[in-house]
């Protein structure tokens, strides 16, 4: 599947990230590279969020680099990088005094494209994320969870960017959403071939959606594996998380037995 | 009413010393928002500062204003002319509300929508004009809108400086002990606070993000 000789989208270089004395992040060494979707998976304060946030330079690292597209983060203007990766987080952050145009539009905005150019792609983002074009002028508290969270992958798609940064991006939706968006970002995927890194906790949303599962425990990388893989590693902490999910079905019949 | 025929036998007068009122009011309160809303962004961004600096405003508050006034008297430039004197200590009284209310607004806008901002690539200066002075406008407002209120009374007794103003009716009317000549210092001075927080209200109610 991946092409082992490319040169990585993303690289970190033995990166660490240690704050007020505690090590978030430790001897931290993962590449990925283009239109795969590398998902971190761990339990919260595994420094999974950390690693996102490193790679847009919300946070800078203790030691160690991060290359992105084969430069050194700390060589680049921030702001550049920043509009040059999509970021979307698990509590949307839209702006809730700007329409949905508007906050799709920003980033395209702030780089001055013309009126029109930003309006016919603001029309083509609602429908990739599947929202109707009167959507543009609502604001934000007049959406759903569900429709909130589209407009924010539309949002980190304007300025159409290369890579994607997603922070648990559907954790907070209930199960009947998530699963309808999860199904969508395959398709979307499938057309765009963006490199994404998307965090999660959940191992059913890691098998679903990664092309490459990297576990992350106490700051530190356990392993990294594709799906099936996963499933039937030996690593006792990958063998752990599968027990914990488990499927429904036999978490219903633990219950009847008790 | 004795008040009634006062006003309209002085009309021209109250109407001169109400429009000194304002202009006293409306220069202290200016001021405080040039100086207190900057004031308030810095120390909403730089968390060392904000205790200092609130609890020198707290302080400001404290003295009485009588006697702010009478310490402002003998510095050089500002004693010659009462009414600067009065808009300066106006305007230290007004920083308090404006900045507190500014630091508040500022802190108060959710970190998921900044730090989505900031990792959308907007700079600093976007990120503060865009998302957090539009998300925070109503909240200063309404410290604006406390501190007009407060120049309002306060400004009556500069008068005793005299700085004019409708204190100086209020004065006159306890030095001849006649209650009508008070109250027609009295009554336009409270009708400029209620105008001033209905209006400073209104405004404020637009400016709500939604």
């Amino acid at each position: 599947m991946q092409p082992a000789a490319a040169s990585p989208v993303i690289e970190f270089r033995d990166v660490s990230y240690r704050v007020a004395g505690t090590e978030v992040l430790s001897g931290f060494n993962l590449q990925v590279q283009s239109g795969e979707t590398l998902v971190l998976l761990g339990r919260s304060g595994s420094g999974k969020t950390t690693s996102l946030k490193l790679v847009n330079r919300l946070l800078s690292p203790t030691s160690g680099e991060i290359r992105v597209k084969g430069v050194s983060n700390g060589k680049r203007d921030v702001i550049r990088l920043r509009r040059s990766i999509g970021y979307v987080i698990q509590d949307v952050g839209l702006f809730p005094h700007f329409t949905v145009e508007r906050n799709i539009s920003l980033v395209p905005r702030v780089e001055g494209w013309s009126e029109d150019r930003v309006r016919a792609r603001v029309q083509e983002l609602l429908q990739t994320v599947g929202l109707v074009p009167e959507t543009a002028s609502r604001y934000p508290h007049q959406l759903s969870g569900g429709q909130r969270q589209r407009v924010g992958v539309a949002r980190a798609l304007a300025a159409d960017p290369e890579i994607l940064l997603m922070d648990e991006p559907f954790s907070a939706l209930d199960p009947l959403t998530r699963d309808e968006l999860q199904r969508e970002f395959l398709l979307l995927q499938q057309r765009l071939h963006k490199t994404v890194v998307f965090v999660t906790h959940d191992l059913r949303e890691a098998l679903r959606l990664g092309s490459r599962i990297a576990l992350m425990e106490a700051g530190r990388l356990v392993t990294v594996l594709p799906p099936r893989e996963f499933l039937r590693s030996n690593d006792p902490l990958a063998a752990a998380y599968v027990r914990a999910f488990g499927d429904g079905r036999e978490s219903a019949a633990n219950r009847g037995m008790s | 009413m004795n008040v009634v025929r006062f006003i309209q036998q002085n009309h021209d007068q109250v109407l001169e010393l109400t429009l000194e009122h304002l202009r006293l009011v409306g220069f202290s309160t200016l001021f405080a928002m040039l100086i207190g809303i900057p004031l308030g962004i810095v120390i909403a961004h730089r968390p060392g500062f904000n205790k200092p600096v609130l609890a020198s405003a707290n302080i400001i508050q404290t003295i009485p204003s009588l006697a702010l006034f009478g310490f402002l008297l003998p510095v050089p430039w500002l004693g010659e002319r009462a009414d600067r004197l009065a808009i300066l200590a106006l305007t230290l009284y007004a920083l308090l509300p404006i900045i507190r209310n500014t630091y508040t607004g500022i802190r108060g806008v959710d970190p998921a929508v900044v730090e989505a901002g900031r990792g959308m690539g907007l700079t600093e200066s976007q990120l503060l004009f865009k998302v957090e002075l539009p998300l925070a406008v109503s909240v200063i407002l309404s410290g604006v809108r406390v501190a007009v209120v407060i120049s309002v009374g306060l400004a009556t007794i500069a008068a005793a400086i005299g700085a004019g103003g409708l204190g100086e009716l209020i004065f006159r009317g306890l030095a001849m002990v006649d209650d009508s000549v008070i109250l027609a210092g009295a009554i336009p001075a409270a009708i400029l606070a209620l105008v001033a927080d209905f209006g400073v209200g209104r405004l404020e109610r637009r400016l709500l993000p939604r």
